[in-house]
C-alpha cells in the first residue's frame, strides 16, 4: 500500500519544533514572464495567526497556493513543519493538502450537492469511517451556524452563508493549517466580523491561520502579525 | 480501515447506480448498443456449439468398414477377428460374410433385379467396426494401419462429411474471433467517449476533489465503476438477446423436428459461458473507462 507508506512518511516528518510554514528565497515566475513573487522570506510559527495584505495582483493568492502545492515555486524552498514541499512528488500532494484547510476566494462549492454533502467531501476522500464522519460534519456545521440548513442546496444560500459553508468544509478534517483567501471579500461588515471571530476561535485551539485580505477595516484592531506584499516582495 | 474502505466502495457503487438511473434514456441506449454488439459474436458462438453437439449426436461413434480380399480364406478372417478382439479402441465389431451380404442385397428394394442377374457373388467378406476414436487425425492413422494388413482390400469410413463439418466449424470460430475482436474494440471506444464526456461535465467536482486532497485513485474510482457496471449491463442485455433468439429459433425448429422425428432443441449459453460473457463485458467497460480516465484526468489541474 504505497498510500499508507506516504501517510506514515508524512507523519514522521511532522516536527513540532520547526516553524509551521517557512519560505526561503521563494520566487514564482509565470510562463508569460510575469513575476508574482520575488525572493520571499517568511516564517509562520505553529499556532500563529497571520494576515497577508496588499493590492490585488501583489501576489497574495500565489503565496497561499504555493503552501498547498496548487502552484509550484520557480525557485526557493517552501517547508511545511520542516518538510520541503517545493519538490514534492505529485503522488504525495494529496496528503499535504489534507493537512491544510483552504478557503478559496471563489468558494469552489459543489452546486449539485447539498450543504451536508459539501462538508462531507474532505472526509470522504480520506477514507473516514462513516459514523465518525457524520458527527464531524454536524460539529463543523454547528460551529459555523449552518446545522439547520444541512439539507439545503448551496445555490439558495446567501453570500455570508456560502462563506461559512466554505469554512465548515475547510475545518471538518481538523487541519493543522487554515488558509483563507479574501474570506470577507463581498460581505457586510457585520458578517465579516462574525467570520473573523470564527477564525479567532479556531486559532485559540491551536490552528495555524493565514488570511489574505485587502480589507483594511479587519486589520485596524488586530494584535496579530500583518505581512504586506508589494509587487511580489514582502515589506517589513 | 477495512470498514472505511468497504464503505467507500459501497458508496461509490450505489452512487454510480444512482447516476445511471438519473439519465435513463442515455443509459438504456448505450447498454442496448453494447448488448447488440456483444450478442453478435456470442450468438454465432452459441449456434456453432449447437451445430457441433447436434452433429455429435447424429454421427454417434464412428463406423469403419473393412473389406477383405475376394480370395480371403477362413484363416484370414480368423486372423483379423483376433486383431480386432485385441484392440482396446474398438467398442464392438460385426462380421458380415459375402453370402449374408448378398442376401441383404437381394432383399433391398430396387436392387432385387440386379442381384438376381448376378452369376457369381461379387461381394467380399467384411467387418463393421465401431470405435471410440473420433478425431479425424487418429482415424486416418488407424485407417492406414489397417490398410497395410495383407488380407485387407479396402478400408472405408465416412470421414469426408466430418472433415467438412470441422472445416466449417473452424471457419465459424475464426468469424467469432474476428467479430469479437472488432466489436470489443468498438465497446471500449464507446466507453472511452462516454467517460470523456462525463469527465468534462464533472470538471468542477474533479478539480475541487484534487484541491482538498483526493488521490488519483479516489477520483478515478466512480468512472471505473461506471464503466464496469455499464459493461456488465451490456453483457446481461447480450445474454437476454441470445436467450430470446434461441427461443425464437426453437419455435421455428419445432415443425421441422416433428416432421423428421428428430430431437433437435437448441441449447442456451452454458453457465460457464454466461459467466465468461458477463465478466468479459464488465472488463471491456472497465477498460474503456480506464483508458479514458488515464488520458483525460491529468488535463484537469486546479489553478
Amino acid at each position: 500500500m504505497p498510500e499508507n507508506l506516504l501517510k506514515r512518511f508524512w507523519i514522521e516528518r511532522y516536527n513540532e519544533q520547526n516553524p509551521m510554514i517557512t519560505f526561503k528565497n521563494v520566487s514564482k515566475r509565470y510562463p508569460d514572464g510575469y513575476i508574482a513573487l520575488n525572493n520571499v522570506e517568511l516564517e509562520v510559527e505553529s499556532g500563529e495567526m497571520v494576515f497577508l495584505t496588499g493590492h490585488s495582483g501583489a501576489g497574495k493568492s500565489t503565496l497561499l497556493k504555493l503552501i498547498a502545492a496548487i502552484e509550484r515555486p520557480t525557485s526557493g524552498v517552501i517547508a511545511i513543519s520542516g518538510q520541503n514541499i517545493a519538490q514534492l512528488k505529485s503522488a504525495a500532494i494529496p496528503y499535504l493538502r489534507r493537512k491544510i484547510g483552504f478557503i478559496f476566494q471563489d468558494h469552489k462549492l459543489l452546486f449539485d450537492r447539498n450543504v451536508f454533502e459539501n462538508v462531507l467531501l474532505p472526509l470522504q476522500i480520506s477514507d473516514f469511517d462513516n459514523n465518525t464522519a457524520m458527527s464531524r460534519v454536524r460539529a463543523a456545521l454547528d460551529k459555523v451556524g449552518l446545522l439547520k440548513k444541512e439539507k439545503v442546496m448551496p445555490i439558495t444560500l446567501s453570500g455570508g452563508e456560502r462563506q461559512r459553508l466554505c469554512i465548515a468544509r475547510a475545518v471538518v478534517h481538523r487541519p493543522a493549517i487554515l488558509i483563507a483567501d479574501e474570506p470577507t471579500g463581498n460581505l457586510d461588515i457585520e458578517y465579516a466580523r462574525d467570520i473573523m471571530a470564527m477564525f479567532k476561535s479556531f486559532n485559540q485551539v491551536g490552528v495555524t491561520i493565514l488570511i489574505a485580505t485587502h480589507d483594511a477595516s479587519l486589520l485596524d484592531d488586530t494584535q496579530h502579525r500583518i505581512l504586506s506584499l508589494k509587487q511580489g516582495k514582502l515589506a517589513a | 480501515m477495512m470498514r472505511a474502505w468497504l464503505t467507500q466502495h459501497g458508496f461509490v457503487f450505489f452512487h454510480t447506480l444512482k447516476r445511471l438511473a438519473s439519465t435513463p434514456v442515455t443509459t438504456l441506449l448505450s447498454i442496448t448498443v453494447m448488448g447488440i454488439a456483444l450478442s453478435l459474436p456470442t450468438g454465432v458462438y452459441v449456434l456453432m456449439e449447437n451445430l457441433q453437439s447436434i452433429s455429435g449426436q447424429t454421427a454417434g461413434s464412428p463406423q469403419i468398414s473393412l473389406f477383405l480380399k475376394q480370395d480371403a480364406s477362413k484363416e484370414d478372417i480368423d486372423k483379423i477377428q483376433q486383431r480386432l478382439q485385441e484392440d482396446s479402441r474398438i467398442v464392438n465389431y460385426q462380421f458380415i460374410s459375402k453370402d449374408s451380404a448378398l442376401i441383404q442385397l437381394q432383399q433391398s428394394s430396387g436392387l432385387t433385379d440386379i442381384a438376381a442377374n448376378l452369376t457369381y457373388n461379387p461381394l467380399p467378406d467384411a467387418f463393421v467396426v465401431h470405435t471410440r476414436e473420433n478425431t479425424s487425425d487418429s482415424l486416418e492413422q488407424w485407417k492406414l494401419t489397417m490398410q497395410s494388413w495383407p488380407e485387407i482390400a479396402h478400408v472405408q469410413f465416412d470421414s469426408a462429411w466430418v472433415d467438412r463439418l470441422n472445416v466449417l466449424l473452424k471457419l465459424g470460430r475464426s468469424v467469432v474471433l474476428m467479430l469479437a475482436t472488432l466489436l470489443s474494440i468498438s465497446i471500449v471506444a464507446i466507453m472511452f467517449n462516454t467517460i470523456r464526456l462525463q469527465i468534462l461535465t464533472k470538471r468542477d467536482e474533479i478539480e475541487i476533489s484534487k484541491l482538498i486532497g483526493a488521490t488519483d485513485g479516489f477520483i478515478q474510482r466512480p468512472f471505473l465503476y461506471f464503466g464496469a457496471i455499464q459493461g456488465l449491463c451490456g453483457g446481461i442485455t447480450a445474454w437476454l438477446i441470445i436467450a430470446w433468439g434461441i427461443d425464437a429459433l426453437n419455435g421455428e425448429l419445432m415443425p421441422l423436428t416433428q416432421l423428421y422425428g428428430l430431437e433437435i432443441q437448441l441449447r442456451y449459453l452454458s453457465l460457464q459461458d454466461s459467466i465468461s460473457l458477463l465478466l468479459f463485458s464488465a472488463w471491456l467497460g472497465w477498460l474503456g473507462a480506464r483508458i479514458s480516465v488515464a488520458s483525460h484526468l491529468w488535463q484537469i489541474e486546479p489553478e
